[in-house]
């Protein structure tokens, strides 16, 4: 079963001075480390890093129309900025990886299966 | 025997045996609903056919083979509707069944078999108690699916409308099935913080009771002996585990002292001025069997220290012989475990009554130094700050204390105590 980690943290940019640049680099670093046991298990199956908050575009259907806004779903300090999809036997194992997210250490690491209909 | 004594009678055989059922057909449907649904099928053909039929021997296996049919019907029903994966299901359960010689040899050859059934209870816990549920939740499941309460009893206990209780119920379940949260025990790697879920999910249920009123209806103290139950189910099933033994040990020698809790009108009654004749001798030798137990294991954790303090209590030959010494040392370890208000503001009681009231106001001083703010909101501070300042002999400062515990004091009961301290001040 696929299981989807979405990365809610500050965005990196806003890591406090004045280490940003290392810390940025040093949580890159540990994301690809991530990245590299995920496919070495066998459970990675997509990952995607999110642009900057400020490029979304939200969209809202109302009274049959659809509005289209500037801006993120809601105006958060943590945002989503990126997630991945896994493939897990159970959510013992999504919480496994999770937990060793790097991204972990600095917000979090929401953890939710696929849509299926047999067991909503 | 009247017609409902003998339900009620039939309705506890039932429940004892509910937990370790429910567990089972978990096992074998690997659906919570279907083994739920079932079981509830199987419980009420029980309590219609036992009062003709008598008691089966071995009422476990009864309730399993009689739900296992019940389920397989369903299955069996739902396979009909053409569903492949549901056929398959049935195809797994049926195999299952041909291997299980309670159900092939149907009801008279399962009565033989109780002894030799799988104890699955333990799967049923842990997954009830899992981390990525609510508390509140883990509660509820562990209430309905272990202790075999129906959903309105755990909602009476919990002074709560039923229908929140059915919604926490269904939300969890669904939440076990569509996040495909496992049907096992946890692996070596998650054991401690698993079982230390598992633990602390059967001792809310101990507190809950514990705090419970005479005045609140009588289900609300019988999570206590609910809680007991489960501990008792617990140690059975995992001898090796230190704290499984200890938490037992812990809620016995508090309940053991429930009798003796509170004054004819209603305050609450200190530990080492509570009349020990009132105490229950069993469940104090039972507790204290279970504290060797524990003994018996490696390592001391939280719940056996905590049940070293009571059984120092217990064993003391009178209130006045209490050895404070030993109980402020007991909590000297404790805190470093768990660092907590309550139990450092216990430690300083224990401390002041081993080397005098002042050692003891030190503590609380020290503790106010860190964490002013949230103290000042604190009951047991002032409470244990008021009684420490009465034995050094501060009138004035301990009815300072006294007052501001007051105002803090929401349950009646030491509301009582505290009042007739107070009280007793000015005389």
């Amino acid at each position: 079963m696929q299981y989807a980690l979405l990365f809610y943290n500050p965005p990196l940019s806003e890591l406090p001075e004045p280490e940003r640049e290392t810390r940025v680099s040093t949580m890159l670093a540990a994301m690809r480390e991530w990245h590299e046991e995920l496919t070495r298990a066998g459970v990675f199956r997509s990952m995607l890093r999110l642009a900057p908050v400020e490029s979304a575009t939200s969209l809202r259907g109302q009274a049959g129309k659809v509005l289209v806004h500037d801006g993120p779903f809601a105006e958060t300090k943590e945002i989503l900025g990126g997630l991945a999809l896994l493939e897990c036997a159970d959510l013992d194992e999504a919480l496994r990886w999770a937990r060793r997210c790097p991204l972990v250490q600095i917000g979090t690491v929401e953890v939710r299966p696929e849509w299926n209909a047999a067991r909503a | 025997m009247s017609h409902a004594e003998s339900r009620e009678a039939l309705e506890a055989i039932a429940r004892r045996e509910y937990g370790r059922v429910l567990a089972s057909l978990i096992a074998s449907f690997g659906d919570f609903d279907l083994a739920e649904d079932a079981l509830q099928e199987a419980l009420a053909t029980a309590l219609e056919r036992w009062p003709q039929d008598g008691v089966p021997r071995r009422p476990a296996a009864w309730l399993t083979v009689a739900a296992r049919r019940r389920a397989l019907d369903r299955l069996r029903h739902r396979a009909v509707q053409a569903e492949k994966r549901e056929a398959l299901q049935l195809g797994e359960a049926l195999r299952q069944d041909e291997r299980a010689s309670a159900a092939r040899d149907g009801l008279a050859g399962a009565e033989e078999e109780d002894e030799g059934m799988p104890d699955e209870r333990l799967r049923l816990l842990f997954t009830c108690c899992h981390p990525a549920l609510s508390d509140e939740a883990r509660v509820a499941l562990t209430l309905r699916m272990l202790g075999g309460l129906s959903t309105e009893a755990v909602a009476r206990a919990f002074l709560l409308p039923v229908a929140t209780l059915a919604k926490r119920l269904d939300r969890a379940r669904r939440k076990i099935r569509a996040a495909r949260i496992p049907y096992r025990v946890p692996p070596e790697e998650e054991w401690a913080e698993r079982l230390s879920s598992v633990l602390a999910v059967v001792y809310l249920i101990f507190n809950e009771g514990y705090s419970a009123t005479d005045a609140e209806p009588a289900v609300r103290r019988a999570l206590c002996a609910e809680a007991i139950r489960l501990a008792r189910v617990l140690a059975g099933l995992l001898p090796r585990e230190g704290e499984t033994h200890a938490l037992l040990a812990l809620m016995l020698l508090h309940d053991a002292r429930r009798d003796a809790r509170f004054t004819p009108d209603g305050a609450l009654v200190p530990l080492d001025e509570q009349d020990r004749a009132r105490w229950r001798e069993a469940e104090l030798g039972e507790g204290l069997a279970a504290l060797r137990a524990s003994a018996a294991c490696a390592g001391r954790g939280a719940y056996a220290l905590q049940a070293a303090i009571a059984a120092a209590h217990v064993l003391a030959p009178a209130g006045d012989a209490t050895p404070w010494p030993t109980l402020a040392r007991l909590y000297a370890e404790l805190e470093t475990l768990v660092p907590t208000p309550v139990v450092r503001v216990n430690r300083a009681v224990a401390e002041g009554r081993a080397h005098g009231p002042a050692a003891g106001l030190a503590l609380l001083d020290a503790l106010a130094d860190g964490d002013a703010r949230r103290l000042a909101a604190y009951l047991p501070y002032h409470a244990a700050r008021a009684d420490l300042l009465r034995r050094a002999g501060h009138v004035d400062l301990a009815r300072d204390a006294y007052r501001s515990a007051l105002a803090l004091c929401r349950g009646e009961p030491e509301r009582r105590f505290l009042a007739g301290r107070l009280q007793g001040l000015s005389r």
